[in-house]
Formats: structure tokens, sequence, C-alpha cells
């Protein structure tokens, strides 16, 4: 199935914009990058937005051309979201990093990302530049998991890549991984975002989490590197089209609790959503490569039960908020994520073992 | 009460009026006496009243998942093999 405009604008927040007078041309039309954006802007674009949007892309076309005299000049908008606007030309990406991003932080990120270049996709220069007030960073351009075909996700490649990264020692100075905080920010917007049914067990299931996994205090470990934020986006073959499996975004990567970055497949499978065959493969593939969040054998839940709680509430919660700013009903999908969050609130969470090896 | 194999706390349920213990370490279910035959004769009397379907053939046994999780075998897991994925489902995958 070719993704078409409409499908493609019910992701609601993607847009695509274009600089390029060869529009027609571009390379990029038919090979999505994670989230590609397709249509057209559709809300209003404030006055910062907009040098910054055009710099952006005036940024990665002259990075593109520094790497390539042949350029063919394709350049779309790929994400245009309030925590990262990204920006492809050819064979370049830049992207223009959340506000308030702690210089100090993304800079030791960039260069962990430097360092391992067998896990995470490196960025061309380590450190960031800043572009009216933003953080920007430049990447080389991968190749995303198709969106239409999500039967081709390569879930081993995601587990053994996770697996390794949670192997890597971590630097001292690296902060913490920012999942928990992500999935605290969901759960302040469903709060601010007004009266809901759902809201209520997405709520009761966040206060069955420990401290720890909604921010309010360091996590118990904290000498594990771990990505913060797994989902099919985060993978690119590099070189493009068919080089090795990396991870990207290095925004929430830190240290923390491993078991965080396998908590989403955790919880699309027992949300029934994912297929048992496909969590099975991720989890086998992540054992294989002797990943440390779960033990070896065994029952995996007492080590993922808190985090995916937290990845199911997260998901619960953004989707409310989405359907109350749209003013639609849930869907079927964003229900069973609802009512999953209902059941968490009869069962105690599992505590996690230490199986260190 | 203590789960007499792991000693980790038990949790009481009410399933269809019948009370049970389950162990929030092991998650072993302790029934009391007469219990056991309370479920068993719920469970004849939702055989009189619906006679389930045989259960469908399955190569592997499911996975482990959490009490919390979707019941196995129910509306959750249908639909999504093959090449019909939910397209609300498709985005999520993608989603933070």
């Amino acid at each position: 199935m070719r993704r078409t405009a409409k499908n493609a604008g019910a992701a609601g927040e993607l847009r695509r914009h274009c600089f390029c007078p060869a529009s027609a041309e571009h390379p990029d039309r038919t090979v999505p990058y994670g989230r590609v954006p397709v249509g057209t802007y559709s809300r209003p674009v404030t006055s910062a937005a907009v040098p910054l949007l055009a710099d952006l892309t005036a940024k990665a076309r002259a990075a593109a051309h520094a790497r390539s005299s042949a350029c063919p000049c394709g350049a779309a908008t790929l994400a245009d979201r309030p925590d990262g606007l990204v920006v492809r030309h050819a064979n370049t990406v830049a992207k223009a990093h959340a506000p308030g991003t702690d210089p100090a932080a993304l800079a030791g990120r960039l260069t962990l990302a430097t360092h391992h270049p067998d896990i995470l996709l490196p960025p061309l220069d380590r450190a960031p530049a800043d572009l009216h007030g933003r953080l920007t960073s430049f990447w080389p351009y991968g190749t995303p998991v198709d969106p239409d075909d999500p039967d081709a996700a390569p879930w081993e490649a995601a587990a053994t890549l996770l697996a390794r990264l949670h192997r890597t020692p971590a630097p001292v100075d690296l902060p913490a991984m920012r999942g928990p905080r992500k999935a605290a920010q969901a759960i302040g917007r469903l709060r601010e975002a007004g009266p809901h049914p759902a809201a209520a067990p997405v709520l009761r299931a966040w206060a069955t989490l420990p401290p720890w996994a909604r921010a309010e205090v360091p996590m118990p470990d904290t000498g594990t590197l771990c990505h913060g934020d797994l989902h099919l986006g985060q993978l690119v073959r590099h070189p493009a089209p068919d080089g090795p499996w990396l991870l990207i975004d290095v925004d929430d990567l830190g240290v923390g609790v491993p078991a965080w970055d396998l908590a989403r497949p955790a919880a699309w499978y027992a949300c029934g959503l994912l297929p048992p065959d496909e969590w099975t493969r991720f989890l086998a593939a992540y054992r294989e490569a002797d990943g440390p969040a779960v033990p070896a054998e065994g029952d995996p839940w007492p080590a993922l039960d808190v985090p995916a709680r937290a990845l199911t509430a997260q998901t619960a919660a953004r989707a409310v908020t989405k359907a109350l700013a749209a003013g639609r009903p849930l869907d079927e999908v964003e229900q069973s994520v609802v009512d999953a969050c209902d059941r968490m609130a009869t069962v105690p969470p599992q505590l996690a073992q230490d199986h260190a090896k | 009460m203590q789960c007499p194999k792991c000693r980790a706390p038990m949790h009481t349920y009410n399933r269809n009026g019948v009370q049970i213990e389950q162990c929030s370490g092991c998650r072993g279910i302790f029934l009391d006496y007469g219990e056991l035959e309370s479920l068993t004769r719920l469970e004849a009397q939702w055989s009189q009243a619906a006679p389930p379907p045989p259960p469908a053939p399955q190569a592997y046994p499911a996975p482990p998942a959490p009490a919390w999780g979707a019941p196995h075998g129910g509306h959750g897991h249908h639909g999504h093999h093959g090449h019909h994925r939910n397209k609300s489902f498709g985005h999520m995958l993608f989603s933070s």
C-alpha cells in the first residue's frame, strides 16, 4: 500500500514543507523517513518559527552540499513538533532540538553517538550549533522503517541494538535517561487538557507506579546506558538504503533502568495490540544478545511491569489529550490502552528482582 | 498473608464471587477450602449456558503477560495478524 496524503495527514502533527523548486524530483517522495510529514501547514505558523524553519533548511542544504558536489537537491521537513523540527536535504538531516535543551547534556549525548557508530547513527558534528536560540545538530540521512509495512519491522535488529547499548559502559557525566520525565509530561498535559471519562483510569494507573517511574525521584539504576524513547521511528538503515540498522534520536538517551527501552513493545503486547509472535521475536533477540534488562530465562515481567505500566499510561494520556483537542472519540486501539490502565489499578505492580549478571 | 512458596505478600481478588489469593511475587494462586469446588461449579454453569468453542490450535504457548494485560485469545489479538494491522496501531508503533 502506498502511503497517501490522507493517512499521513491522520498523523496530525506531521507536516511537509518544501523549499526546493524541483519538488517533483524529490528523491524522498516515496522513501518515508520515520514519521514523514505529508500535507500542508494547517496550523498557524508563528513568526518565530518561519525563520527557524527557513534557516534550518538552508543549513541542511549547505551541510549536504559540503558533503557531496552532485546533490540532487531534494528537501523536505521530516518532523515539526514542539520537541523538535527535523529537515532533510538529500543525504543530510538537520534537527532543531526542543527549546530549553541543555547544551552540555546534548553535547554529551552527541559525543556518545559519535563513539558508538555500530549502535547509534553518528552525527556529522558532535558540537551542537545555535540557530535562533535553538540547538541544532546535523546527521547523515538513513532509510527508516516503512510505516506502510510494519510487518517488516526489524524487531530482532532493534532488540540487538538495545542489548548492545545496555551493555555499553556509560560515561560518568551522562545525564539520566528521560523516559520517566516524558511520561510525567504526558500525564501533566492530560491533567491540563480538561475533563474526559478516560482520564480517571489513566491517572489511577499512574498512581500505582513507584516514584522513580513518575520522575519524582532518581531512577534506581544509574549505571546502564538507555535510549529512553524506543519506537519503530527510531531505527534507520545507514548508509541508505540497505546499510545496517542503527538507533537515532539521542535526546532522551542517558543512564537509567534499561527495561524502559523494552517497555513500549511490552506494553503493546500486554494491551493486546502487538501479536505474541512479534513480542517473542523481540524479547528472544534481546536475550540472545545478552541484554541485561531482563533475566536470561523465565518470566521477564517482574522487570518489565513498572516501565510497561508507565508507558501504557503515557500512551493512553497522549491518546486522550489528542482526542480531546480534536473533539473526537477514542478509537479502538486507544480505548484498549485506556482499558489496560483501568485493569492496572486492581493489580499491584510487580517488584523487579535483582538479576544483574 | 504471605505466599507459602516464595514468601511474597498475597493479594485477594474476587472472581465470580469466589475469593482467591494471588502472590505478588511468583503469581501462584491460593484457594481456601471449598473454593475450588465453587469455581468448578461456576464453570459447569457457564458450560451449560453456552458451550465454549474448542480452543484454537496454537503452535507455541503464549508468552507470559502481566495480570493487567488484555485477555489472551480475546478480541485484542484478533485482526492484527497478516496484513491488516490496525491503522491507529500502525501510527502508535512510530510515536513517542
